[in-house]
């Protein structure tokens, strides 16, 4: 009998043979090889460190090769090596040393030497950790920084260190222990029903269970099924996906498998946005590896089973991350939604029952089936069992990458993870709070009536937001609301598909609607014709897109209604943002009349004695900011 | 089992029970419960697209849905009604009105206008939205169909058409969100493209964004004249639609009161095209008869349908010599017009305007091919739509219905049933079949319909007895059905000897000119009206049509002479879109009067430098104060980039490409198709000059 | 006359050649199996070539794939990676992601704008040397507001630092 496949492979044979290797990785620095580090001269930084240890005679190693078992054979290495997005953005580049977990931030080239010499005396760089902006505490690791201590990273946990372009680490960590679980050990029913009991929902917008869908595209009839991993993530403050993507490429992977275990699937396909060129790459390799090592392939630990994967770009459409676009653009299609039903789960890709979910979510699935159901529900709340990670973005000191329970309030997040809100130029300031905007150009803003609400699908979604992609962005008192929604309303414009009337053209009046408001042109009856069509929008559309596109102007007219008819009735931005409507103001407390303004202001505009209180001209005042600029005692406001 | 009338079922609409069989969407539940919700996008034919958003309906338990998109199923309760719906159905209908260019009075559409209709009904009263003021030029490019952009309200119904039914394409959307467009590759014109001038476009467009092209005022002009002779022939498939626009029902024979209405507008003569479509059988029939004897050139494919043999001409090429070289009855009668009626009516061929009165926008396009024109001179000079004479009948003042029917002139007028049922699918062969029964077999049939080729169904597949011989005969309508009808027999898994197609659903008489009309029926009738005028005729064979008998015996001789083929054949082009590779040279025509300097930006070329290169050359040609005389632009690759960077010159492209493609040798410069090699920026400014100075 | 005959026979054979041979759309094609389900891929791949969708590629792509020319236009236009136009040497990308655009993002654009002197929709200068455009989420909200300069990225840009950057370039550009 000829072996016409790969034999199955040995995870256990080859996790012992890399924790063996690992075992002489003597210290490891990591650095965080994220975008944001990136951005900040991390893979600079990662050079450095390189050259720094073989400076210091040590034995530098940037991966662990399976065939360099011989030579370094016996002999302790410092390995330096890269990983996906640690989280914590806002400190970058970032740099960690295992086994002392020791974070450095905003390491640069010129540390590196010194971080090097440390790992021979035992002693730290001080001034590269972390200190807390109140107490003034240092922190030596990530279990002393609140940013991190107050998440529980389980998803996001082996980011922060794991090789992504290295399987075998992956497989050292229990990696495809549950995909061989799930295809040895399992029927379809019971994968299907163990996702269903852990009341995994969908992390990509809606919420839906994901073990409903995997069920009814298993019950369907047909030789040919897919699972495709939405890696459209188009939310424009929304970097989860990429995060995971680069990160943790073989976890979705994973996840994948597990899926196509369910359902009967023997096709996989990786939908990655073309925007996000590492994602691409490390999904890529990791498919690749996964083929090599016989993880995939015509049989699937030995089960008989088969399971390939291809990766596919996006072309810059946010409009994709919906399920019947996405499966029209891998079609070669415009990426138009089309109607429902038929469901993706009874006719998708081809015609063929098809299982589409998110990152997130796959990237849940191994530990689930790894912890079972009932240990995965413990965390999170009871309607929305699990973690879920945010892109924490705005006005918030400590930006990043974070991952709660669901149930986690929105103050939590706010002050103990993010640090507190902050004014433009980051100084956190003590009662600065506006609104949190959640859920991108699909959700709402929240206010401070709603810190104290435990968040997950079902709250949010009655306060007029929506979990969406897990975009959070804090805004301080100096954001105007009406400006917000008019940002995401453009959005959702310039994304829209253009097919359904009330998305192409609802949108298109919304915004002109929102500009007229900002710009003193609204009357009166602006607010009801714009709350009555944003309905409309929102009970009509085709696709998701267009029903919650309304979402942000609808969750701030209920919020915001006073700053909204202060634009329209008083002609009047309260934050001055809106340039038309600013009321130029000096304050005689802090004018010290020093005529800096009276020589920049371009159409004298303003005027006063030297050294007395200077008075600025409304009806002249072509709201420049230049005075604002050139005066040294913030005097001015309202521009 | 189960028999069917087990599975009727029912549920509630608006808290009246209605039943339901084997409807597939609510939407068409509604419609049989004479309940008529607004749609611009839901058509039977075509696949369930979802975007207009009117046919929302309050489903129980689902809340609002679109009843297109929405299965029925038993015990549904549904509302059309309610106060969220009614409010919602304005909004949106408000939000098209917004961006749909509002001038209803000048309008072509407003008769038929389906915006207009909903508009009305749905009590519209203010817009409260801001209009969307982008103007867009109108697409006047082609000779059968005019495209305003203006009034398109992006249904979709005419780019799924094009593609599901025709299977051609020409149109699509373009663009994305507010910009979205529906347009023919690279914005250009209609007549520029693919499109095979069917109408069925025009025909399905709820609005007045594609419209037949009016050739009315050439028609005046030429009926004003008194130095013109006009006359006009008539298509069979327009007399049975005609009467629509006065009241009339679909299918109701309008025959004598459309001759008088023709009289009164100022046409000397008014002469019947089924004249000619029995000349055309008997060539056609004659033509396959012939082929079928040698076995040669088999499946014969009829060619009077315009939009179809310019499909051919496109797709398959290698199949034309399949298609009959028959003109079509227009032409035909075109050709023997221009020849023969100047003696007989004693006018000077210059001043003789032949007008034809068609169902179909593609006739408009026929007539212009420039194998029908002679001595500068068209065989047929305009073609009318049936939608274009009922306005002039209007607009003449003439009281159609109070009219009193009148007879066409002779000779041309007369006809057999035999063309009359030309416009209807199915009919070219029946009445082939009529002809070549008795040419062959040399005794006349007992009745002389064949019911077999009768069906008004997209594919049509069967065999007569010819005497000895069983004809394999295929009839079809639709493009999209043809062409997979074309694809079987070039692979060999079909074999027909005889095939008829029809670009339009049911023949001619649904033809992209013909009056709108949202009734399901219409086809259907309007075909019984063509073979019910076929009965009430006396002859029904075209041998038997005097007429044309003298017309061979004292011009044309014998079926397929050498005059008949001179005179009623034709020949047709390749015109398979080329790709570049293929184009030549001179179908790339360069402004002389400007030097055009193309620069490579691709990615290799930017490498090596050609982004310098066009800098310099953009800030040499300011210095020199010669921007006026020579065009600078970016471009891609020209594919030498072994030499590059290349530049062309009328066109320059200077060009480098990716490593792989590169090689030592330097920037390459093209003057008139001319590269020069190893180009630098003072090779290039020598070669401008050069060539300026040529110019000069 | 004799003199020109050479050169003129020479241009004769230069005129046979085709403009253009499309090798190497013809690979791409071939790579993806002359799939018509490829279409995005393929043209992905020969935006990559030629660093935008010239007419007549695209026409020939649609030609080879068998489809209406119409559709893979349709298919360039709707989605934004595809460029119809030639882009400039430098590719600015203006991060206008939530984050970016809550710490003021469109003042940077403006600046730029203004300093390249582009028009109302013009994205590209004339000298062909920056295209300047917005898209959304870099991923980098860390470092809001961010912007890409072809594959360098620049974080928590200002509009003076923006316009010092291009300033910096056009001087390196002049010293070429």
């Amino acid at each position: 009998m000829t072996m016409m496949t790969k034999p199955a492979v040995d995870l256990e044979l080859l996790a012992a043979k890399y924790t063996q290797q690992a075992e002489r990785v003597r210290r490891r620095l990591v650095v965080c090889a994220g975008t944001g580090c990136v951005a900040g001269g991390a893979l600079e930084v990662h050079q450095a460190l390189l050259e720094a240890v073989q400076e210091a005679g040590l034995e530098a190693k940037v991966e662990l090769r399976q065939e360099e078992d011989e030579q370094t054979a016996g002999r302790q290495v410092t390995r330096i090596s890269k990983s996906g997005c640690q989280g914590f953005c806002q400190m970058g580049p970032l740099v960690t040393i295992f086994p002392d977990n020791i974070l450095y931030c905003r390491v640069g080239v010129d540390d590196a030497a010194e971080i090097v010499a440390t790992l021979r005396n035992g002693e730290t760089v001080e001034r590269l950790l972390y200190r807390h902006p109140v107490s003034g505490e240092v922190c030596r690791g990530t279990g002393d920084i609140p940013f991190y201590n107050r998440q529980t990273r389980t998803v996001l946990q082996s980011c922060a260190f794991l090789d992504p372009e290295d399987l075998r680490e992956y497989v050292a960590n229990s990696g495809y222990a549950a995909a061989r679980e799930a295809y040895l050990n399992m029927t379809p029913e019971e994968v299907c029903q163990e996702i269903l009991d852990s009341g995994l929902r969908g992390r990509g917008g809606g919420g839906f269970p994901a073990g409903r869908k995997w069920e009814l595209t298993r019950i369907q009839e047909g030789e040919r099924k897919f699972v495709i991993c939405n890696g459209d993530e188009g939310d424009p403050g929304a970097f989860m996906d990429r995060s995971l993507m680069e990160g943790n490429p073989h976890s979705v992977l994973e996840g994948m498998m597990i899926a196509a275990r369910a359902v009967g699937a023997s096709e996989g396909i990786i939908y990655v946005r073309l925007e996000y060129p590492l994602a691409v790459k490390r999904i890529r390799r990791a498919v690749a590896d996964a083929e090599e090592f016989g993880i995939i392939g015509d049989n699937v630990f030995g089960s008989g089973l088969k399971m390939h994967f291809t990766v596919m770009e996006g072309a810059g459409a946010f409009v994709c991350g919906e399920e019947t676009a996405l499966i029209a653009s891998i079609e070669g299609r415009r990426g138009m939604p089309g109607i429902k039903p038929p469901f993706p789960a009874q006719s998708g890709l081809w015609g063929c029952p098809t299982v589409i979910n998110n990152v997130e979510t796959l990237a849940t699935v191994p530990r689930i089936i790894n912890l079972g159901a009932a240990e995965f529900k413990r965390m999170g709340s009871d309607n929305s069992p699990g973690t879920k990670t945010f892109a924490l973005t705005g006005h918030v000191a400590n930006t990043g990458l974070i991952e709660v329970p669901f149930g986690t309030s929105l103050r939590e997040i706010v002050y103990n993870i993010g640090g507190g809100v902050t004014d433009d130029s980051g100084k956190v300031l003590e009662d600065g709070f506006k609104a949190v905007q959640i859920g991108g150009p699909s959700g709402g803003c929240l206010t401070d009536k709603e810190l104290d609400l435990p968040l997950d699908f079902d709250s949010l979604r009655e306060v007029g937001a929506m979990v969406g992609s897990g975009g959070l962005v804090v805004m301080n008192q100096q954001t105007c609301m009406v400006s917000v929604a008019r940002f995401f309303m453009q959005f959702t414009q310039n994304e829209s598909c253009g097919k359904c009337v009330p998305c192409r053209e609802g949108t298109r009046q919304m915004l002109v609607m929102l500009d007229d408001i900002m710009e003193g042109r609204a009357d009166e009856t602006v607010l009801s014709d714009l709350k009555e069509l944003a309905r409309t929008v929102q009970m009509t559309s085709l696709c998701g897109l267009g029903k919650t596109a309304p979402s942000p102007v609808l969750s701030t007219l209920d919020y915001f209604a006073e700053e909204y008819r202060a634009h329209v009735e008083d002609k009047f931005c309260p934050t001055g943002q809106c340039k038309a409507l600013a009321r130029p103001e000096i304050d005689p407390e802090k004018c010290i009349g020093c005529t800096a303004c009276v020589r920049k202001c371009p159409v004298d505009a303003i005027s006063g004695e030297r050294k007395q209180p200077h008075q600025i001209d409304v009806e002249l005042c072509v709201k420049c900011g230049a005075c604002v600029e050139v005066c040294k005692f913030n005097a001015i406001t309202g521009v | 089992m189960r028999n069917t009338s087990e599975t009727k079922t029912t549920l509630t609409v608006n808290g009246r029970e209605v039943s339901f069989n084997e409807e597939t969407n609510l939407l068409a539940v509604l419609r049989k419960a004479d309940i008529d919700i607004p749609t611009f996008c839901y058509h039977s034919e075509l696949s369930v697209y979802g975007a207009c958003r009117l046919c929302i309906v309050d489903v129980e338990g689902r809340g609002i849905v679109t009843s297109c998109s929405t299965a029925p199923e038993p015990n549904m309760r549904v509302r059309t009604d309610t106060k969220e719906l009614r409010q919602m159905r304005k909004i949106n209908v408000e939000l098209l009105l917004a961006g749909h260019q509002r001038e209803c009075p000048t309008c072509d559409k407003s008769d038929t206008c389906r915006l207009l209709e909903i508009a009305r009904r749905l009590g519209i009263d203010e817009i409260r939205f801001k209009e969307n003021n982008r103007q867009q030029p109108l697409d006047r490019s082609g000779v059968s169909l005019v495209r305003d952009p203006n009034k398109c309200v992006l249904c979709g119904d005419c780019v799924r058409y094009c593609g599901e039914i025709q299977d051609v394409g020409a149109i699509d959307f373009i663009g994305r969100g507010a910009k979205t467009q529906v347009a023919p590759a690279f914005n250009k014109g209609l007549g520029e493209v693919e499109c095979v001038n069917c109408g069925q476009c025009a025909a399905v467009c709820p609005t007045g964004a594609i419209t037949p092209r009016s050739e009315i005022e050439d028609v005046w002009e030429a009926l004003h004249d008194p130095d013109k002779t006009v006359v006009v022939q008539l298509a069979p498939a327009v007399r049975v639609s005609a009467g629509e626009a006065f009241g009339g029902a679909p299918g109701e024979l309008a025959t004598g009161r459309l001759v008088a209405a023709l009289k009164r507008l100022g046409f000397d003569q008014v002469y019947d095209t089924s004249f000619t479509a029995d000349l055309t059988v008997i060539e056609e029939a004659n033509e396959f008869l012939t082929r079928y004897q040698a076995g040669e050139k088999l499946p014969q494919f009829t060619s009077c349908c315009p939009a179809w043999v310019k499909f051919m001409e496109q797709y398959h090429p290698e199949m034309l010599p399949n298609l009959s070289t028959c003109r079509s009855p227009q032409q035909m009668f075109g050709s023997l017009a221009k020849r023969m009626l100047p003696e007989r009516l004693g006018v000077e061929k210059k001043n003789l305007v032949v007008v034809s009165l068609m169902p179909c926008t593609a006739k408009k396009f026929e007539a212009k091919r420039e194998e029908f024109w002679s001595d500068e001179m068209a065989d047929v000079d305009h073609v009318l739509t049936t939608q274009e004479v009922t306005r002039m009948i209007k607009e003449a003042g003439i009281r159609f219905t109070n009219l009193e029917p009148r007879a066409f002139d002779m000779p041309f007028g007369f006809k057999t049933g035999a063309g009359v049922i030309f416009g209807s699918s199915g009919g070219v062969t029946e009445a082939v079949l009529r002809y070549a029964y008795e040419e062959v077999t040399g005794s006349r049939r007992e009745e002389f319909e064949f019911h077999q080729v009768r069906g008004n169904r997209g594919l049509l597949e069967t065999e007569v007895e010819l005497g000895e011989n069983k004809i394999k005969l295929a009839v079809v309508f639709g493009l999209g059905n043809a062409r997979q009808l074309v694809e079987r027999v070039a692979r060999g898994e079909a074999d027909y000897d005889f095939v008829e197609v029809m670009a339009c659903a049911g023949g001619c008489v649904s033809g992209g000119g013909q009056p709108v009309n949202g009734e399901e029926e219409t086809r259907e009738r309007r075909i019984h009206g063509l073979f019910n005028a076929d009965e009430t005729l006396q002859l029904h064979a075209p041998q038997e049509n005097p007429y044309v008998q003298e017309g061979y015996n004292k011009v044309l001789r014998e079926p397929g002479s050498e005059i008949a083929h001179r005179l009623l054949h034709t020949d047709y082009t390749n015109r398979r879109p080329t790709l570049g590779l293929e184009v030549p040279e001179e179908h790339h025509p360069r402004p002389k009067e400007k030097v055009k300097i193309e620069v490579c930006v691709g990615t290799g070329c930017f490498l090596r430098g050609s982004q310098e290169l066009y800098s310099e050359l953009a800030a040499y040609l300011k210095e020199t104060g010669q921007e006026e005389e020579v065009e600078l632009c970016g471009t891609y690759c020209h594919e030498r980039c072994d030499r590059g960077p290349v530049m062309a010159m009328a066109g320059i492209r200077p060009m480098t490409c990716r490593k792989t493609w590169m090689s030592e040798h330097g920037p390459v410069v093209s003057v008139d198709e001319e590269l020069l090699e190893n180009c630098d920026v003072n090779a290039a400014k020598t070669a401008i000059q050069e060539k300026l100075k040529k110019l000069n | 006359m004799c003199q020109n005959t050479d050169s003129s026979a020479v241009q004769a054979e230069k005129q046979k050649q085709p403009v253009r041979s499309f090798e190497k759309i013809r690979e791409i094609l071939r790579d993806n199996n002359h799939d018509p389900a490829r279409l995005v891929p393929i043209l992905q791949k020969v935006q990559e070539e030629y660093r935008y969708l010239p007419e007549d590629a695209m026409s020939y792509v649609a030609a080879a794939l068998g489809l209406p020319a119409a559709r893979v236009y349709g298919v360039a236009t709707f989605y934004a990676h595809f460029a119809l136009q030639p882009k400039g040497k430098y590719i600015i990308r203006l991060c206008d992601g939530t984050a970016c655009h809550v710490k003021a993002s469109i003042p940077i654009l403006e600046a730029m704008r203004s300093r390249l002197g582009l028009g109302e929709e013009q994205e590209t200068t004339d000298d062909m040397l920056f295209t300047v455009e917005t898209v959304s989420c870099l991923g980098a909200c860390g470092l809001a507001p961010v912007m890409l300069v072809n594959e360098q990225t620049y974080g928590q840009m200002t509009p003076e630092g923006a316009v010092a950057l291009i300033d910096k370039i056009m001087e390196q550009e002049n010293n070429q």
